[in-house]
């Protein structure tokens, strides 16, 4: 009995310091960041003034915190403001959509993992809520749900452009979740587990996806590595290529620049959530931010070695001790949050360099080119997967196999591109 | 008007896939962003920046020292080295004012008053600092060259009353300014 | 006008059927125009669309030509040898010689195959050279001038001036703000001598104390030595002054011209319902100026209409409905809703046998007004309706005895030959008590009409609409504020007859109502009708209906000049003295 009462406790502080204390933070700290480096990118400032005013309490100066807490500021406002609900909207959608922006977008940070095993006296616990092994298949489920607090947002709203972000929302987060899904199955192929922990684990042992420069027979530096590294550039190929397309296809999950089109300001003013305001609205912009956050985080977990260093480092530091904590964890916790705001500049930083898609051009992108580079890719990895238990005439009819695939796919994608004939004179 | 029909640009397999025009994108704004926080942005050293990006941080820094000549800041009525109120509340500004920012009431100057040769003056001389919009069409059209834009920004109040400029707080802004016109001195 | 000759009667000169009509042909800047034989040339450019620049005429005044602006270049046939045919063109006019030096297109008159070039290098040098004789004394002082902005020497030097001075010396000196009447302040400096001030005391106000004294460019405007500019006219002469020599003390300072709105408008002071312009800048009246209109006025009017207007936004203004508190003393008012008020008035007015029921209405009252009076009169049942007379001096030029300016037209609308008949009745009835309920319509019969405050004290209901607070409104059940004739639309009829139309120029003040929509009101109240009347308009479609000299009108049909439709005989004398100049060849309009 003491024990599930244990178990429930350890639980509960996991959710609470995890969710709570590490990722709610995470999402006003990359408005933050946004705005800060959106700011220097466009060489100005950003804000830097909101601290706590000192002189206010008699101090000869102000704290600025560089502008730190300025999102605090932001919230509060936001919190403060008339919370306007128009006559004309679907009430209870109305009031239901917000939530189930942000629900999801909170759940799935349950399966991620933030570190190694942390070790407190003698007790290990791994730093994720739900070791589940299902990981990447439970967050696309439940974040696939995300789309209806946007399709009812723009519903519910009973205006137009709402309505038009609404739909433009819903169609192209389908298409890029088929794209999505497809992109990883050469990476589940290559570790043969659906457990995200357990594949930063191999990550950390065997060289991260996209950057294979280890493994379990030492460093790039190493001779022993050289003669071992082949599978593991061979399968480099089919992961970059499932990298890219996973990547973009996030972007396109989150509505980040360049893929905004459900809110894109010059032609639908707000999108979906035009019609809300005060808290209502910034529960889509935690939604949206939070999104940004666990698609980074799973990024991060699939191809970049989640929490480990690399270079074999996180076994050397498995074994040190302060006063009975296991100091792994807790740099593991460091690299991880360092990895994903570091891949939050990389979000802010396209949106600053890339402009949006046409919504066209959107749709072209996630079913003529990904759709079919993500399907190609799966035959690829397999091939290279299999490649070891296989003949070399085998691997050679299937090379041409794909090579004649990928052609044919090309060649329908170009002639799909061509105007069509007018019919009618 | 004539239709121009424009042809969209051929592009090669390598713009085609676009990966090159972004890598491009990505050096570009980091460049900027590295000049940045350098404090090396294009214009820093002219628009005087407080060492990120161009921006010049307000109230510690000021812009004072490097107001052109030509600056325009608030418009304010002056006096000239007699002391007597240049404006004769012709009611041109009022005229020109595009957003009718200016209300003038004008008045006779009584028989007893030294400038009394003048005839006419302004009882009211109001300027809502709030339409202002700092054009100089005032200043522009004066004929007795009573109304300048000063440099004066820092136009702040607490009302809408605040931001109204009557007769003698635009008297205050614009102080006294010397020659130009002489047609009212001794001589006449 | 320009004939053209047919090749069946190419033996037909120009000059023949033009004199067949007794006109002449003038070549206007290379056009053929005809123009009755003794034409001013300058009257003849104006018809023929060419602005001649000028500054001491005036059509209504005879022409001294000796501000010598309007100099044209012009031309006559050279008079053929003895027996020789002279030069024709093709179209049978003879060839014009050209005079090589400039005449007065203002004093002399046109002639048989005239040319005349108002254009230029000749004629443009002239105003060039004449614009700067001129501007040599002129000081300098546009930014102060209350003329500014309709100063024909600011409008023409911009036209026809250098644009710089080469005068180095020093300028002359005059009298500056001279006190020359109570209501015309005078500049000599500005005045440029065209002398059409001193022609209007002379030849139309027949009261000449205006002159000049001293020589060349000394000459100065001055009043005769003892004497005052102050005739009842005196302020058209700031109206024709072309600069700012002579201005109005009540205009002095008040508004540039260029701020203000012209909307056409009628006087109200008397009979002659002289034409006026409205000048108002927000809603704010700030000056009222004569319209030219032959028929009534020409273009003038009298001083004491034309500054009989500061009351309208004077604080006895009333501008909300009033009803006094009963029981109390000293009286006092309270204000009360529109709604409120009607309803009031109805009940009360309704609640009185129609026997003990008068109206007492103004002859300052538009038609459709009077109209609406008449209609309310007939839906109580009275035949007690009387308007207040009102009577001055005629001092045989535009004031009229009558100083009511709708006499006629409430005789058309009443359809009766004296609607004042009826108010010595009325005023014995309140004595001795037989009429119980008063309606006053915009007239103070305290002041106006011999009642006395115990007269009205006897009255059970005394309902008053009124444009400012007076002695009647304090003995009055309610009071309700009305428009006063600048806030107004409607029509008049004047002396002679002429159907004349009043324009809103500022809006109404506070709560107060324009006073047919009061009478409407009223109606509709006791009537319990529909209401189907929405506009001024409608009110005079339903007049035009009922009243058989205005059937086929329509307040738009009325123009700005008016339109005659009665003959009354009466003759208004300032026109008669015009006509008969007029007719001695003195002026030309």
């Amino acid at each position: 009995m003491p024990d599930i009462v244990f178990q429930i406790a350890i639980i509960i502080t996991k959710i609470v310091v995890l969710t709570f204390i590490v990722v709610l933070p995470l999402v006003p700290l990359s408005v933050y960041f946004e705005r800060r480096f959106s700011a220097v990118i466009q060489d100005r400032v950003g804000p830097n003034r909101v601290g706590i005013p000192f002189t206010l309490l008699g101090f000869k100066k102000d704290f600025h915190f560089f502008g730190l807490i300025q999102p605090i500021a932001d919230g509060l406002k936001l919190f403060l403001k008339e919370d306007f609900t128009p006559d004309h909207v679907r009430k209870v959608f109305y009031w239901m959509a917000p939530a189930l922006t942000v629900v999801p977008a909170l759940i799935t940070v349950c399966v991620v993992p933030f570190g190694s095993p942390i070790s407190i006296f003698g007790h290990s616990e791994k730093l994720v809520i739900a070791d589940l092994d299902i990981g990447p298949l439970f967050i696309f489920s439940v974040a696939s749900l995300s789309v209806y607090g946007i399709t009812l947002a723009g519903w519910s709203s009973n205006s137009k452009f709402p309505f038009i972000g609404g739909v433009r929302s819903t169609a192209q987060m389908i298409s890029y979740e088929i794209a999505l899904g497809l992109s990883i199955i050469p990476v589940l192929m290559y570790y043969g587990d659906l457990n995200l922990s357990k594949i930063v684990q191999y990550q950390a042992d065997n060289g991260w996806l996209i950057a294979p420069l280890w493994n379990e027979h030492g460093t790039i530096f190493s001779p022993a590595y050289w003669s071992t590294c082949g599978p593991q550039w061979l399968f480099w190929f089919p992961a970059a290529i499932a990298f890219l397309i996973f990547t973009i296809s996030i972007f396109a999950e989150t509505n980040r620049m360049p893929f905004d089109l459900p809110e894109c300001e010059t032609e639908l003013v707000g999108g979906y959530h035009t019609e809300y305001s005060s808290m209502k609205f910034a529960m889509f912009f935690m939604g949206e931010y939070a999104a940004m956050v666990i698609g980074s985080a799973l990024i991060i977990t699939l191809f970049l070695g989640g929490w480990s260093m690399g270079f074999t480092l996180d076994a050397k530091i498995a074994d040190w001790h302060i006063a009975g904590i296991g100091l792994a964890g807790l740099i593991h916790i460091g690299v991880f949050l360092t990895k994903l705001i570091g891949f939050i500049l990389f979000f802010i930083l396209v949106r600053w360099t890339v402009p949006r898609f046409r919504y066209d051009q959107l749709m072209k992108l996630g079913w003529v080119v990904f759709f079919e580079a993500a399907l190609i890719n799966v035959f690829l990895a397999a091939l290279v997967v299999a490649a070891p238990q296989l003949g070399p005439v085998i691997i050679g009819l299937g090379a041409v196999l794909l090579a004649v695939v990928t052609v044919a796919v090309i060649w329908v994608a170009k002639v799909s591109e061509e105007t069509p004939k007018v019919l009618r004179a | 008007m004539a239709v121009v029909k424009l042809q969209r640009p051929k592009l090669n397999f390598g713009e085609k896939i676009y990966f090159g025009a972004l890598i491009k994108g990505f050096f570009l704004t980091m460049s900027h962003a590295v000049k940045s926080l350098r404090g090396k942005s294009v214009g820093a050293e002219t628009l005087a920046s407080s060492g990120l990006g161009v921006t010049m941080q307000f109230p510690e820094q000021r812009w004072d020292s490097h107001l052109p000549e030509y600056y325009r800041g608030a418009p304010a009525l002056v006096t000239d080295e007699q002391g007597r109120e240049r404006c004769v509340s012709c009611q041109l500004c009022e005229f020109i004012c595009p957003p009718k920012a200016i209300k003038i009431k004008p008045s006779e100057i009584p028989s007893d008053d030294p400038w009394a040769k003048v005839e006419k003056r302004p009882l009211e001389f109001d300027i809502d600092m709030i339409r202002c919009i700092y054009c100089g069409m005032c200043e522009e059209v004066c004929p007795e060259q009573a109304i300048y834009l000063r440099k004066d920004y820092l136009i702040t109040g607490l009302k809408r009353a605040d931001m109204v400029h009557d007769k003698k707080r635009l008297y205050e802004i614009g102080g006294v300014r010397v020659g130009l016109v002489n047609k009212w001195n001794e001589l006449k | 006008m320009s004939d053209t000759p047919s090749a069946t009667a190419e033996l037909i000169l120009p000059k023949d059927l033009a004199a067949g009509k007794g006109m002449v042909n003038v070549q206007i800047d290379d056009i053929w125009h005809q123009f009755p034989k003794g034409t001013r040339m300058i009257e003849a450019c104006r018809q023929a669309e060419i602005t001649v620049p000028h500054y001491c005429y005036h059509p209504k005044l005879s022409s001294p030509g000796n501000c010598r602006m309007c100099l044209v270049q012009m031309g006559m046939p050279p008079r053929p040898a003895p027996g020789q045919e002279p030069q024709r063109d093709e179209n049978g006019y003879e060839i014009i010689g050209w005079m090589p030096r400039p005449v007065i297109a203002c004093a002399n008159t046109v002639g048989e195959n005239m040319g005349i070039r108002t254009t230029g290098d000749l004629v443009e040098k002239c105003r060039e050279g004449v614009m700067e004789f001129l501007l040599i004394n002129h000081p300098l002082d546009c930014p102060i001038c209350d003329q500014a902005g309709e100063c024909r020497l600011q409008e023409q030097s911009v036209q026809h001036g250098r644009g710089v001075s080469r005068f180095v010396d020093m300028k002359v000196k005059k009298p500056k703000n001279v006190d020359i009447g109570p209501r015309i302040r005078l500049d000599d400096e500005r005045c440029i001598m065209c002398s059409r001030c001193i022609r209007f005391m002379d030849e139309v106000a027949s009261d000449p104390v205006l002159g000049f004294t001293q020589r060349g460019t000394h000459t100065t405007l001055t009043v005769h030595p003892g004497r005052l500019l102050d005739s009842n006219y005196s302020l058209n002469t700031a109206d024709i002054c072309p600069v700012g020599a002579l201005t109005s003390n009540d205009f002095r300072f008040q508004m540039r011209v260029w701020f203000l709105k012209e909307t056409p408008s009628i006087d109200v002071n008397c009979g002659t319902g002289t034409n006026i312009t409205l000048w108002a800048r927000g809603n704010k009246l700030h000056r009222i100026t004569p319209r030219l209109n032959d028929e009534v006025n020409s273009a003038w009017m009298p001083d004491s209409h034309r500054l009989n207007f500061h009351y309208i936004d004077s604080a006895a203004r009333l501008t909300e409905p009033l009803s006094r508190s009963v029981g109390v003393s000293p009286t006092s008012f309270s204000p009360t809703p529109w709604p409120t008020a009607i309803a009031q008035s109805a009940a009360k007015i309704q609640s009185i046998p129609a026997a003990q029921t008068a109206i007492i209405a103004s002859g300052r009252m538009t038609n459709e007004e009077l109209f609406l009076t008449h209609t309310l009169a007939a839906e109580i049942g009275t035949r007690l309706l009387s308007l207040v007379p009102r009577s001055g001096e005629a001092d045989k030029l535009l004031v009229a005895a009558d100083r009511n300016p709708n006499t006629t037209g409430a005789k058309l609308i009443l359809g009766s030959e004296n609607p004042y008949s009826g108010l010595a009745f009325i005023r014995d009835g309140v004595r001795d008590g037989s009429i119980k309920s008063l309606i006053v319509l915009g007239e103070d019969i305290i002041t106006d009409a011999g009642f006395t405050a115990d007269d009205l004290g006897k009255l059970d209901f005394l309902l008053q609409t009124s444009v400012l607070a007076n002695p009647t409104a304090e003995h009055a059940h309610l009071v309700l504020p009305s428009a006063a004739f600048a806030e107004k639309r409607g029509s008049m009829v004047n002396l002679s007859g002429r159907l004349q139309r009043l324009n809103r120029a500022v809006e109404l003040p506070g709560q107060a109502h324009d006073d047919w929509e009061i009478l409407r009101d009223l109606i509709l109240a006791i009537s319990g009708g529909k209401n189907e009347v929405h506009h001024i308009e409608d009110v005079f479609k339903a007049l035009a209906e009922n009243v058989p000299a205005f059937n086929g009108l329509t307040l738009s049909k009325i123009g700005h000049q008016g339109t005659q439709i009665a003959d009354t005989g009466y003759q208004i004398p300032l026109l008669a003295n015009e006509r008969a100049r007029k007719a001695a060849g003195l002026i030309n309009g």
